[in-house]
């Protein structure tokens, strides 16, 4: 009875205090805002991830549910996550031999031999939903923005295909959907996590090297990983609040 | 497209390896610079009074016109959905450096580029009204926005408008292209472009190309119509020719020198790039050719006393390099900023396409468009004073 009473007085506001058109604008304010599910209040979750390194074994298994879950192209140009592998002469950090065959998707070949005197190492990447988002910023009409919850989103109805959110992001996580031609990118499965269920990518890796963590959430596990490790997000130079965060991750990583 | 893959050396993130602006988008700050030059020469008349260039005013403020009309087309035709364009003036996102475009573009084509020639033309239209029939007739008329008043008082009103136009406009002329480089100059992930010399030195290449241009179509048209060049006139933009480039060559070779100096964590990718992609068009054409051929041949006029024939020549073929040479400046800035990954870890190709949306000929075609308009435009409002024209008295 309550809620009717709530319902009949919201609608009979809006009707008094907009006029028809000014209410049809709201509508369409309503409209863009991101899909969520019933009890689901965005100002209650700030999204992000974590990723120990340590645990990754470059299986790609996170790179084909991404591309399955999220309907990405599967050409090698295309991707919302993708796996590197790091070979690093200790004594050159500074200049690693990385590879990304087809961004992971069908794991690594065996290209190095252990006890070479080398460091090797996958590295998992996504965007970074940062809290500063330059790919956001550049954006001419705002078409990708930053949800309340932390996730940075697209509006595809809305993107004009500049590109130069692509050119923004230091990460190389953008890029333009050949079907839509318009940009795509990492939505953290926005669709999943809204429903209470984690991304496609944690959800089948088989080591638990990612995880997605709500940092509004006291009670999530994020917080003692990160807390209980050392922790560096990339290019942290770039000042954009990352908030993937890896623990281990070693300085040559780019 | 998996031939792009060939074209990796070293490791690029994976949605690096196809570039995202093509050769349109280095038409774009080619095409404004041009109109940036053509326009801050013609106000050296207007508002400096060095009187030695007028010949050439009304030319440059035409060509400026032609080629600022078609300044938005690369971009239109670069866009994944160009039939959403209009959103950035409706929702226009206030951090972005870009949504700005339409507003600055619109301001110089609206404000300044479009009264200032209305004001400067307004006694030759109204003199065609009333001298032409039929069609042409009205053409002029509606030109002329319905008023024939030409007494002196009004010109003399049109002059004082004129020249607070100009005034507006050379600072609007800055901050269209000064404005462009900022959209290359702002973008922090990459290093061959973020820097805040990138506004000053878009800027001057512009001064540069559009001066260089007003040249060539100046002894171009008087080639064409068979008049004699006025030498005066030439040797004067010849001369602020040399300093414009001089000032820009300053610029970007503080630029470099920074930049080997710092030799900061991309410097070696950028180093590397230089060395074999980007050589032929950033060595070879655009500092070798298309800059210190050029600043020499104008430097040795200015030193050497040289008979009229050899310094048109040398003066037609400098202009001419300098045009080449700033078009691979757009184009090592441009593209090259998108052949390095920002992991600087290795290198990606550019594959021109030829009769692609993106590629060589529609690029050909919207470097021949400026021209057909400036052919319209001339036609419409000759910027030559005809015979016998200037005695006609104006009727009150």
């Amino acid at each position: 009875m309550a809620v009717d009473r709530r319902i009949f007085l919201q609608e009979t506001g809006k009707f008094l205090i907009l006029t028809g058109a000014a209410s049809l604008a709201f509508e369409h304010v309503l409209a863009g805002t991101p899909e969520a599910a019933e009890n689901y209040h965005l100002k209650d979750h700030w999204w992000a991830m974590a990723i120990d390194i340590d645990k990754c074994i470059g299986c790609g298994g996170c790179v084909r549910a991404c591309k399955a879950e999220n309907h990405v192209p599967l050409e090698p140009f295309y991707f919302r996550t993708w796996v590197e592998r790091y070979h690093v002469k200790p004594e050159d950090p500074e200049h690693p031999e990385v590879d990304s065959p087809d961004g992971g998707y069908g794991g690594f070949p065996e290209r190095y031999s252990q006890g070479d005197g080398t460091k090797n190492f996958f590295v998992p990447k996504l965007c970074n939903h940062c809290a500063h988002s330059p790919c956001v910023q550049v954006c001419p009409v705002g078409a990708t923005f930053e949800s309340p919850d932390g996730v940075v989103l697209v509006d595809k109805s809305y993107c004009l295909g500049c590109r130069y959110c692509v050119q923004a992001c230091p990460y190389g996580c953008r890029f333009i959907d050949p079907r839509t031609n318009t940009v795509d990118k990492c939505t953290l499965c926005y669709h999943r996590i809204t429903k209470g269920l984690t991304t496609a990518c944690c959800e089948v890796c088989p080591m638990g090297a990612r995880r997605l963590g709500d940092l509004k959430d006291p009670k999530d596990p994020i917080h003692a990983f990160l807390r209980d490790h050392m922790i560096h997000v990339l290019k942290p130079e770039m000042a954009t609040g990352a908030k993937v965060y890896y623990n281990d991750l070693d300085g040559s990583v780019r | 497209m998996e031939a792009i893959l060939h074209g990796v050396q070293g490791y690029m993130y994976p949605n690096e390896v196809e570039l995202q602006w093509s050769i349109l988008i280095v038409l774009y700050p080619f095409i404004t610079g041009l109109v940036a030059g053509a326009f801050i020469l013609a106000s050296l008349e207007r508002v400096f009074k060095v009187e030695a260039v007028k010949p050439t005013y009304r030319l440059a403020l035409l060509t400026a016109l032609a080629f600022l009309i078609v300044a938005p087309l690369p971009l239109q035709l670069h866009l994944g959905h160009p039939e959403r364009a209009f959103e950035m003036f409706l929702t226009p996102h206030t951090t972005s450096a870009m949504a700005m475009f339409g507003f600055v573009y619109l301001w110089y084509l609206m404000a300044v580029l479009v009264v200032e020639i209305w004001l400067e033309y307004r006694r030759d239209i109204v003199l065609a009204w009333r001298a032409s029939t039929g069609v042409k007739r009205h053409l002029y008329g509606v030109l002329a926005l319905g008023s024939d008043n030409i007494s002196p008082r009004a010109l003399a009103i049109d002059d004082k408008v004129g020249k607070f136009v100009t005034i507006v406009g050379i600072p609007s002329a800055f901050l269209l292209h000064g404005y462009v480089g900022f959209i290359f100059g702002s973008v922090k992930a990459n290093p061959w472009w973020s820097s805040p010399l990138m506004p000053v030195v878009f800027l001057f290449s512009a001064m540069v190309s559009g001066i260089a241009l007003v040249l060539l179509m100046y002894v171009f048209f008087s080639w064409l119509r068979r008049t004699a060049v006025d030498m005066l006139c030439l040797d004067t933009v010849a001369k602020y020719l040399l300093y414009a480039f001089l000032i820009d060559f300053s610029l970007e070779m503080l630029d470099l020198v920074h930049r080997i100096y710092e030799a900061d964590e991309s410097f070696r990718a950028l180093d590397f790039m230089v060395h074999t992609k980007l050589y032929v068009s950033q060595i070879v054409i655009q500092i070798y050719i298309g800059t210190l051929v050029p600043l020499a041949l104008l430097g040795l006029a200015q030193l050497v006393k040289l008979g009229e024939r050899a310094r048109r020549a040398i003066y037609t073929i400098a202009a001419g390099l300098t045009l080449v040479g700033i078009f691979a400046m757009r184009w090592n800035v441009v593209i090259g900023g998108q052949l390095f990954s920002k992991s600087f870890l290795g290198y990606t190709t550019y594959k021109m396409g030829f009769a692609t949306r993106e590629g060589l000929l529609p690029a050909i075609v919207l470097m021949i468009l400026p021209f057909i308009l400036l052919w319209g435009l001339l036609k419409l409002l000759p910027p030559w004073e005809k015979e016998g024209a200037a005695e006609a008295k104006p009727l009150a």
